[in-house]
């Protein structure tokens, strides 16, 4: 087999894990620390895209949009946990996904009346748009690299501010006894609010992230936060590191399995049955980990230690 | 004594017009309106809004009554609403249908229901062939003809292997088999990617792939949002100084505003097949095109020709039975002579009630506005029609 193109496939996964980390670590801390199920956490990646497409329109700068849009993101976000989000932490699950699900709809449409249905694209600057030539003679798009770096240093920034900071200690806290921590002085509802904006804006992050590549589209984060869901499971629920190891590993799994299931499939059966059941495969390996990893390890692979 | 002649008269009118009692031509429309494939829906609602407006909503003396359904992008909702179509509003005609696989999932509710059913868009190969059907009209193509015409184009330039990649969908199938059918050349690699509401939009790893092929030339089936997704990222991994792009239903005037907008000038020049464009010399296409530019300013596609011809399709077969709509017969036998201005210019249709047509080759270029578009450059085949017509026992 081709090493350049395994090389290149490997990138690829992990940009697609990095992307996935940036949603499901938002969700991850919600679900952990609220025990909160945020299906709608989609919407904000999707509204997160189309700020910066707006910005990015009206500024003709991608980075003075992307800057400009997380922290409008964080206040949807923070608007959203202080009317909705906070009425709903004492129903049961089912009350937050129906919620959450009329949330979707209810931003789907707010973004077709604003911005109508044609999907915005955003131009990426010229130092963007190019190609890199890595070691080994391997080229590949310059954008897709950026995401990898920027979506590790978001990781980075994370692990510090809930491991070393007041901030992630309170969290901590939260997550571990809401109760006692408010006995202690601590404003859990700000918490609350801080977390879900934090939330918001790394989805909002992805969102932008994903747009120069697939445009900003309604609808577009319904899909992948069901991915994200898979990830939080596998993960550990609450559990940051779990995240991003699971994500790595989903976006690996996902990916290799587009790029080679075919190949091996068709050792062992026709070229047009490997051509047709690849796809579907390669769709289901993710549900297929999931799976196993509730079957062998319901907890998930790294599961907070406070629990 | 003038009187009574007068009253005998308007009553005879009225007798002899099967309009009395108010009678409406009703006409169900689906389309996808929701989901990012509802800038597909739009345009074509837009075009039915056009032809509507042109012929002043009035078909043979009568009035005409849209319903505008949302299929969703999933068959089984396009079904449920044609059911609604057909037994709540008990429309005529049933129309519209961007997708071959809500189409077939469609097809049976009108067609049971003892309507007209007119696809303004799906092909696919089963109503084509075996599940053909004389209430069933298209005003569109049958799936495989597009990249049959791809396939030949190829073939005259010389392009020796090919890397294939299309939607893992009925449509996407019959378009990888139109191309096989007449491309001579090698086809080194093929992917099939997941289709539907949530399709799959990023295809960095099938890009990587088609690159490691070595191919000539991709060709690839992306209709909708998918397509500029996929032009976008062709050119952000640089592949086209390395593998040239040929596509058919992909690089359409919903695609290449947003592709301008977002600099990916690699498009321009690409080429594809299609049985029409904005620019073809109709007299019926220049009243479309200039009417619809100045209605919603912007170049009208392929999916709102169609449609734009199915009001006129429709218009004809209810002319012809002067506004008689109990009379599916003389209706029938009006629509098969395809004697209506279709922005294609004349054609004629098959025995399973397919167009017969041309299929051009066209490049991507900028307008004298600089707004880019497609032109016309050669026609690839002549009056062509698909391959299962001979399986359709009508």
């Amino acid at each position: 087999m081709d090493t350049g193109l395994v090389a290149a496939q490997l990138l690829n996964g992990l940009q697609l894990g990095v992307l996935l980390f940036l949603l499901a670590s938002g969700l991850t801390l919600i679900f952990g620390i609220m025990d909160f199920v945020n299906l709608a956490h989609g919407s904000l990646y999707m509204v997160g895209a189309y700020f910066c497409a707006e910005l990015a329109d009206a500024t003709d700068s991608f980075l003075l949009a992307v800057a400009l849009a997380l922290p409008a993101t964080a206040l949807v976000g923070a608007a959203v946990e202080l009317l909705v989000v906070r009425r709903l932490y004492r129903r049961d699950h089912l009350d937050h996904v129906l919620a959450t699900f009329g949330l979707i709809l209810c931003f789907d449409a707010l973004v077709q009346m604003i911005w109508g249905p044609e999907g915005m694209a955003i131009r990426l600057p010229a130092w963007a748009d190019g190609r890199q030539i890595l070691p080994g003679g391997l080229v590949f798009p310059t954008y897709r690299l950026l995401i990898i770096g920027a979506g590790l240093a978001v990781a980075a920034g994370l692990y510090v501010l809930v491991t070393k900071t007041r901030l992630g200690m309170r969290i901590r806290a939260g997550a571990s006894n809401p109760a006692m921590a408010g006995a202690l002085g601590i404003d859990i509802g700000l918490v609350f609010t801080l977390v879900f904006a934090l939330g918001a804006v790394m989805a909002g992050l992805a969102g932008m992230m994903i747009a120069p590549i697939t445009e900003a589209s309604i609808g577009m984060g319904n899909e992948i936060v069901i991915t994200a869901f898979v990830v939080v499971i596998v993960g550990g629920i609450g559990s940051i590191r779990g995240a991003f190891v699971a994500a790595l590993l989903i976006g690996l799994i996902d990916t290799m399995g587009r790029s080679f299931l075919d190949m091996g499939l068709k050792l062992s059966m026709s070229a047009q049955a490997a051509e047709t059941s690849a796809p579907a495969l390669s769709a289901m390996l993710i549900y297929i980990l999931m799976a196993s990893v509730l079957a062998f390890r319901p907890q998930g692979l790294f599961p907070p230690k406070t629990r | 004594m003038r009187k009574t002649a007068l009253a005998l008269a308007a009553a005879a009118a009225l007798l002899a017009s099967p309009s009395f009692g108010a009678d409406k031509v009703k006409i169900g429309f689906i389309t996808t309106i929701t989901t990012p494939a509802g800038v597909i829906g739009r345009d074509m609602v837009d075009a039915v809004n056009l032809a509507m407006q042109d012929i002043d909503g009035k078909m043979g003396g009568l009035e005409v009554e849209l319903f505008i359904e949302d299929d969703g992008f999933k068959p089984e909702t396009g079904k449920q609403k044609t059911d609604k179509l057909v037994k709540q509003d008990n429309v005529h005609f049933v129309a519209g249908f961007i997708w071959s696989h809500v189409l077939l999932a469609s097809r049976k509710s009108a067609l049971d229901g003892g309507k007209f059913l007119i696809s303004s868009n799906a092909g696919p190969s089963q109503i084509a062939g075996r599940l053909c059907h004389e209430n069933f009209f298209s005003t569109s193509w049958q799936n495989d003809q597009t990249p049959m015409a791809m396939g030949e184009v190829l073939n005259q330039r010389g392009v020796k292997s090919l890397y294939v990649m299309a939607p893992n969908y009925t449509a996407g199938k019959n378009m990888v088999a139109g191309l096989e059918r007449t491309f001579r050349g090698e086809i080194l690699g093929k992917d099939m990617t997941k289709w539907g509401k949530d399709a799959q939009l990023d295809f960095s790893a099938e890009l990587a792939k088609a690159k490691a092929s070595g191919a000539d030339g991709i060709f690839v089936f992306y209709p909708g949002k998918a397509g500029g997704a996929f032009i976008k990222q062709y050119q952000q991994a640089g592949l086209q100084d390395e593998i040239a792009l040929y596509t058919v239903f992909t690089v359409d005037s919903i695609a290449l505003p947003n592709l301008q907008k977002a600099g990916m000038s690699g498009v321009l020049g690409s080429l594809n097949t299609q049985f029409w464009g904005p620019d073809l010399d109709t007299p019926q296409n220049g009243k479309f095109v200039s009417g619809f530019r100045k209605a919603y300013g912007r170049y009208p596609s392929f999916y709102a020709a169609q449609s734009y011809d199915t009001i006129f399709l429709i218009k004809s077969a209810v002319e012809a039975v002067s506004g008689n709509l109990d009379d599916m017969d003389g209706m029938r036998a009006a629509m098969a002579k395809a004697d209506f201005p279709s922005v294609r210019g004349p054609f004629r249709y098959g025995n399973n009630h397919f167009p017969v047509q041309n299929f051009y080759l066209r490049k991507v270029v900028e307008d004298a506005d600089g707004v880019w578009t497609t032109t016309v450059v050669d026609t690839v085949l002549k009056d062509h029609q698909d391959v299962y017509a001979a399986e359709c026992k009508m």
